[in-house]
């Protein structure tokens, strides 16, 4: 075989072993935020549509911990956790409650979503002005795995990911009040009977949700950076990802988000970067057409 | 890395605004006999709002300025100074109720903006419709060639700079391969199509045109993947917007490129180095006026205000302050008459020359164009070509528009 063969076949070696990094490094965080809207609407039936604006919240409030504040990136993270759970819980309580308590219709919670989502863009700029922030990366360097390029930031931000999604998993199977919760998914009259307070667990539910949300934003801001006006376009990955691997399972979204992230990544090295998402689009049409709900939901709810 | 948070005018009306949070209509208003309002309407919301909402805190420090002196002297009158700003959300539908809420309902005849080619074009049957004119930062030809003539260029075009930056790259840095990558939005691609026949032009090897992203994409890892494997010197972002610029580097760095990277729209350095950090050093930008190397005591003064104003400087404020400043001026050369007919307003654009208050240096402020449009529609903002160096800009060379 010929000098020149060697060097393209390792070049191609290297540039897929990058195409795989790339994926899961992408497809980790997409899980993370898929995670949050799952369990919202998994135990409200809520498509909530301020989803990537908490993820804003959580980042925003991440970059001031440490930038405005000099803390360190775990107590900013932690802070951005507590502080987007209580927005969650503030939403429920104060919007999404009162109104599903008296309208029964979906549409209604829908566009109070929407409302909410709007409002919430518009604070961010009026509070976090119109710049892009980043705040420091949490690891510097760059590792080599195979001939692709890992930076030591992006490589961290996977594993507190990981680790946040494996302890979501095991607080929903292992204790009572993640019991709690999967009852309520499951079925919430009978929750009800067997004396699950239904307000609790929505307030509860809705700040996990909007917690994991935040926990993204808080840990993306150290890669990619924050602005204010980028929540929507979160959301719209976060609903591309539930859709595909189905609404309201945890195992679904997490699935989903490293589906779109490999999707994502492979598509971009293969195909024409304008073609990319609309095969992603046209291919997810097709999938759902043939499984409507999704790789892991199930088709009675 | 510290950044001290002091409250601002931002932050203390924050509480009150917050309620009325979901308006796209907002406005600073007198209690003035003599009032002349300009209108503001541009992108002032989403990834893109660091275009429409900086142009519009620009006017409203620029009115500050002057209302604080009393106002602008026009004929034997001095008139406050009102900014009516709306988001046009970079929809064309919403730019057209925007402009004609600002022209009908506001009696506003000189509006600042739209940011892109898609909203700039869209206004344009309303501005003529309505005897109005505008200062679009969008660079489509057809807004200013002739027969049209209500809409004055506020920025040096992405097609009117590139020839400096990619000549710069090649004779001065032995640049010969060069890439573009572009958001996959009808002015970025525009951007992308006037490089790759540019750098052409200037004999430049152009080895990849084709990649694009989605708006909105907020991990460029994938995208920055494909680009660097034909290993270009240069790689050029075209109209990139201020919420991509900085992940873009910093993922290219991220995979080891060493090679050049630019780009023909403004971009605020500081905004760039806090995301992209050491990764931005050496990023090459077309920037405004405010480099400590040309600027003027009166642009120093500009940017205090700025700050106290909005919070925090940003780079991009420095362009489009030349374009309410020139309309004040103008107006104030040619009379009352222009605030209402637009008409008397065109024919001044010929001959105007004033004076630049934002660079040291003397050099006149007037309309110029000819060459590119046929007619003086376009302001003449001089172009400055930047480096970033640790969050701040450096210039690499400072030249002027043909007239």
């Amino acid at each position: 075989m010929c000098r020149r063969c060697l060097v393209d076949i390792c070049t191609q070696g290297r540039l897929m072993a990058q195409v795989l990094i790339n994926g899961l490094v992408v497809g980790t965080t997409y899980a993370l935020v898929a995670l949050g809207l799952a369990i919202v609407f998994g135990i409200m039936r809520l498509v909530n549509f301020a989803h990537g604006q908490i993820y804003v919240v959580g980042g925003f409030v991440v970059y001031y911990a440490m930038t405005a504040g000099g803390l360190a990136f775990p107590v900013a993270l932690a802070i951005a956790i507590v502080a987007t759970a209580m927005v969650g819980a503030a939403l429920q309580i104060a919007f999404f409650g009162p109104v599903m308590a008296r309208v029964k219709r979906e549409e209604a919670t829908m566009l109070l979503a929407m409302g909410l989502a709007l409002f919430l863009e518009q604070t961010c700029y009026l509070l976090f002005g119109e710049l892009q922030r980043g705040a420091p990366p949490i690891a510097s360097g760059v590792f080599k795995v195979a001939g692709a390029f890992l930076p030591a930031g992006r490589a961290a931000v996977m594993g507190i990911a990981t680790v946040l999604i494996s302890a979501v998993i095991v607080f929903i199977n292992g204790t009572r009040s993640g019991r709690a919760l999967r009852a309520v998914a499951q079925d919430r009259e009978a929750a009800q009977l067997q004396g699950v307070s239904l307000v609790r667990m929505n307030a509860f539910g809705f700040a996990l949700g909007a917690a994991l949300a935040g926990a993204a934003g808080g840990l993306l801001v150290t890669v990619v950076g924050i602005q204010a006006g980028g929540g929507a376009a979160v959301s719209v990955k976060a609903f591309i990802m539930i859709m595909l691997g189905g609404g309201g399972v945890v195992s679904g979204a997490i699935l989903g988000g490293i589906l779109l992230g490999f999707a994502e990544s492979v598509g971009y090295m293969l195909l024409p970067g304008s073609i990319t998402y609309l095969v992603i689009f046209a291919g997810m049409i097709l999938f759902l057409m043939i499984r409507p709900y999704g790789l892991v939901g199930r088709p009675w709810g | 890395m510290t950044n001290a948070f002091k409250p601002t005018r931002r932050h203390v009306l924050m509480g009150a605004t917050a309620l009325a949070a979901g308006m796209r209509f907002v406005r600073t208003s007198f209690a003035a006999d003599k009032v002349f309002k300009l209108g503001a309407l541009g992108i002032m919301s989403g990834p893109y709002a660091g275009w429409g909402g900086v142009m519009s805190q620009t006017a409203q420090t620029l009115a500050a300025i002057y209302n604080e002196k009393g106002g602008v002297k026009i004929g034997e009158d001095e008139y406050k100074i009102e900014v009516v700003s709306v988001d046009d959300k970079m929809d064309p539908k919403t730019a057209i109720t925007g402009a004609e809420r600002l022209i009908q309902q506001e009696g506003i005849r000189y509006i600042l903006g739209p940011n892109v080619d898609t909203t700039a074009v869209s206004i344009k049957p309303v501005l003529e419709a309505n005897k109005a004119v505008n200062v679009p930062y969008a660079f489509s030809k057809e807004l200013y060639i002739p027969p049209a003539s209500n809409s004055i260029l506020g920025m040096v075009a992405s097609y009117q700079v590139a020839p400096f930056i990619y000549e710069y790259l090649r004779d001065k840095k032995g640049v010969k391969k060069v890439s573009f990558l572009a958001a996959n939005a009808a002015d970025a691609l525009n951007q992308r199509a006037q490089g790759v026949r540019i750098a052409t032009d200037l004999g430049l090897t152009v080895i990849a045109s084709g990649d694009t992203y989605e708006p909105g994409t907020t991990d460029f890892f994938p995208i920055i993947t494909k680009v660097l494997a034909d290993k270009p010197d240069l790689i050029v972002l075209s109209g990139v917007s201020p919420s991509d610029v900085g992940p873009l580097v910093k993922s290219a760095r991220e995979l080891g490129y060493t090679g050049f990277l630019s780009t023909e729209t403004g971009q605020d350095p500081k905004a760039l180095y806090q995301v992209a950090g050491d990764a931005a050093n050496g990023f090459i930008a077309a920037g405004g006026a405010s480099t400590e190397e040309i600027r003027s005591q009166f642009m120093v003064d500009f940017m205090a205000r700025y700050k106290a104003m909005w919070g925090e400087w940003n780079d991009v404020a420095a362009l489009f302050v030349y374009a309410p400043e020139i309309i004040l001026q103008t107006i104030a050369r040619t009379g009352p008459a222009a605030i209402n007919d637009v008409g008397v307003f065109k024919v001044a654009l010929e001959n105007f020359e004033g004076k630049n208050p934002f660079v040291k240096d003397p050099m006149p402020l007037k309309y110029v164009g000819r060459k590119d449009f046929g007619q003086p529609r376009q302001i003449s903002v001089p172009i400055v070509v930047q480096t970033v160096e640790k969050g701040t800009y450096k210039p690499l060379f400072v030249a002027s528009l043909a007239s």
